[in-house]
């Protein structure tokens, strides 16, 4: 994190559903290397904002240029290209039911020319074994895994082609707070030994804690505030200053720097 | 030492001092020099060049290598760091130590995190092909079935007895929902089956006449198409129709209802399932069932006596003095006395696999189809058994 080379660079981005605008004139930039935690009310747009940066979402104004790539205007090859450069987990998995663990990591890998079969089954257990789950999980079925597996199964197919982003919604969304830790010390442990950049959207506050490097705030249409947890808490913003001082986030701080001491590693 | 006479832009094979493996597409390239034991790579040892470095590393006995050399890699990703720990590890099956040189810090670490994370693999699974084995599997389908047809059995028990139950306390009967169903099976289904009974009048009429015309018997045609549409394929082929219409429908709604935990919350709330979901549905079935059926034998006459008078010229006066006279009534009853069984069986089919469905949506579609396949197989088995059973009375 020496240079601060800008990989999603958003502008002027207008989201609008019927007469709805979620979002207006919103400005985000990410840098490399970097965890960037999303955060926001309900309803405020963060995985509007998500799906508009990978492009299954068209926003009615504004642009989006992510690795030097304008997302919106670039030809299908370009994009093609941009897209094995990200991976996303989905707040489920939202992994192919029909095919087995191995065989979802593995479908990313498959457009890969000349990739033996036998190595992409190797790479893909590799895969499978970095984000924590034991062999015979490659084996099985979404449907045979438990939420908490599934999300890393899910994760393990965002990183099959070692992207420089991965962007994840709701990482430790419905995840007991065991198995939250665990994926918060995951993705932070990737995100160091690949070097990966990481765009998450959440609303857990230990997540922000334990993970994130910057903070982004949505409100009132835009990316209010970002910064770090240290600058969030001086926020002088109703609904800013709530979050962070509410009483969850006292819990979630005062037990914050124990844990982010405990895997200085 | 000739590190310095290999040039990594260079894409031709470099003889004979050594062996280079090279790919054009990503510039990146293995060359191995047998005096020293070194193993140099450059260019980007990416995903791409992974299967050419891996054919590349095979090559190369475990004698002839000391250590690989990352100085000139300019960039390397899991499956290259694959690739390399690969290769340490057979090195270090075969007894020797492979050292990895000139790794930038960000290498080491990706080296480092894939060494912890290489998969130990559990031993697969026996898959030898043996007699035992097929009998295994053949005991266990049969057993399967059988269970399969206890349950079916035990749904039917269930229905039954709540039935009676609301014949004692008829205020536990969902009346509302009951003629809900009676119209979603019943009236929505009236124009399918009579358009469908009515084409298969047509057809029987056509073919008939053909054949008879040979032997001068035109006019049986009118006995042809009465006894085979009210003896069975009415009602049998609006079963058919049925099973496909509603079987799959029943299975769809309680499935989805089983899928999202309502059957559920549903028990912790004191309400029966089976008499809230299964007695409205099943009774509307085995009450429209047999009115279907007689549409279906009117349409189907219908059409067959249109067919006779265009083709044969039957008048639909003869059609019907011919069909009084020569068709006995008993063939209605036989007919129609199928109905309910008929009902059941598909009304029971398709509640059971929409209990069976599971918390996703790809079991919700594998148990509708499958619904519709076992109602309608099922339709058709107690059919024949019924033709048996009247041919052995003498009906």
């Amino acid at each position: 994190m020496t240079e601060r080379e800008i990989v999603i660079r958003l502008r002027g981005i207008r989201n609008q559903f019927g007469t709805q605008v979620v979002h207006e004139d919103l400005d985000l930039d990410v840098h490399r290397g970097e965890i960037l935690g999303v955060v926001g009310g309900s309803g405020t747009g963060k995985s509007v904002l998500l799906r508009t940066i990978t492009g299954l979402q068209r926003p009615t104004a504004g642009s989006v240029e992510v690795l030097g790539t304008d997302v919106l205007n670039a030809d299908d090859d370009t994009r093609q290209a941009l897209e094995t450069r990200w991976g996303v987990m989905f707040q489920d998995g939202a992994l192919f039911s029909s095919l087995t663990v191995r065989e979802n990591v593995e479908t990313p890998m498959r457009a890969i020319d000349g990739l033996d079969p036998a190595i992409r089954n190797a790479l893909a257990d590799l895969k499978i074994s970095m984000v924590g789950l034991p062999y015979i999980a490659g084996d099985k079925y979404p449907s045979e895994l438990s939420g908490g597996m599934r999300k890393r199964a899910g994760l393990a197919r965002a990183l099959a082609l070692d992207p420089d982003i991965v962007f994840l919604d709701e990482p430790t969304a419905g995840l007991d707070p065991i198995g939250a830790s665990a994926f918060d010390q995951l993705i932070r442990g990737l995100s160091h030994s690949l070097g990966l950049t990481v765009f998450l959207v959440t609303h857990d506050l230990d997540t922000l804690h334990a993970t994130c490097d910057r903070i982004a705030v949505l409100a009132e249409r835009k990316v209010l505030v970002t910064g770090t947890m240290t600058d969030m808490l001086d926020v002088d913003h109703p609904w800013v200053h709530e979050y962070f001082h509410g009483p969850r986030a006292r819990a979630a701080a005062s037990e914050g720097p124990a844990r982010s001491g405990q895997k200085g590693d | 030492m000739n590190m310095d006479s290999h040039d990594p832009t260079d894409d031709t094979p470099r003889a004979p001092d050594g062996h280079a493996e090279t790919n054009g597409d990503t510039g990146f390239s293995v060359h191995h020099d047998p005096a020293s034991g070194a193993l140099r790579l450059s260019g980007p040892f990416t995903i791409s060049a992974v299967t050419r470095a891996k054919a590349a590393f095979d090559d190369v006995t475990a004698e002839a290598l000391e250590n690989v050399d990352l100085s000139k890699l300019t960039h390397l990703d899991t499956a290259g760091a694959w690739a390399l720990v690969t290769l340490r590890t057979r090195i270090g099956q075969a007894g020797r130590d492979l050292k990895i040189t000139g790794a930038s810090d960000k290498m080491a670490s990706l080296l480092e995190s894939v060494t912890r994370a290489m998969p130990e693999p559990t031993s697969p699974k026996d898959q030898r092909f043996s007699l035992s084995v097929w009998l295994d599997g053949f005991g266990r389908k049969v057993f399967a079935g059988v269970l399969f047809l206890r349950a079916l059995t035990a749904y039917l028990g269930m229905f039954l007895h709540r039935l009676f139950r609301a014949l004692r306390h008829p205020s536990e009967f969902r009346f509302t929902a009951f003629v809900h169903h009676c119209e979603e099976v019943g009236l929505r289904a009236v124009p399918i089956v009579a358009l469908m009974a009515f084409l298969i009048g047509v057809v029987l009429a056509f073919q008939g006449s053909t054949q008879l015309r040979q032997f001068g018997a035109e006019v049986f045609v009118v006995d042809l198409i009465a006894i085979s549409i009210l003896r069975e394929l009415g009602i049998l082929l609006t079963s058919i129709i049925v099973a496909g219409r509603t079987a799959s429908a029943f299975t769809a709604a309680i499935g989805s209802m089983k899928m999202r935990e309502e059957i559920d919350a549903m028990r912790t709330l004191g309400l029966d399932p089976a008499m809230t979901l299964f007695v409205p549905r099943i009774l509307a079935l085995l009450v429209m069932l047999p009115i279907l059926g007689l549409i279906a034998n009117l349409a189907g006459l219908f059409g067959g006596g249109l067919m006779a008078w265009i083709d044969l010229g039957i008048s639909p006066a003869m059609f019907q003095t011919r069909l009084v006279e020569g068709t006995s009534v008993e063939h209605v009853f036989v007919g129609l006395i199928k109905a309910p069984v008929f009902a059941l069986i598909i009304g029971v089919v398709g509640c059971h696999a929409g209990m069976q469905v599971q918390s996703n949506a790809e079991s919700l579609g594998r148990m509708t189809s499958n619904a519709v396949v076992t109602a309608i197989f099922a339709v058709i088995v107690a059919d024949a058994v019924f033709s048996i059973f009247f041919a052995r009375i003498g009906i």
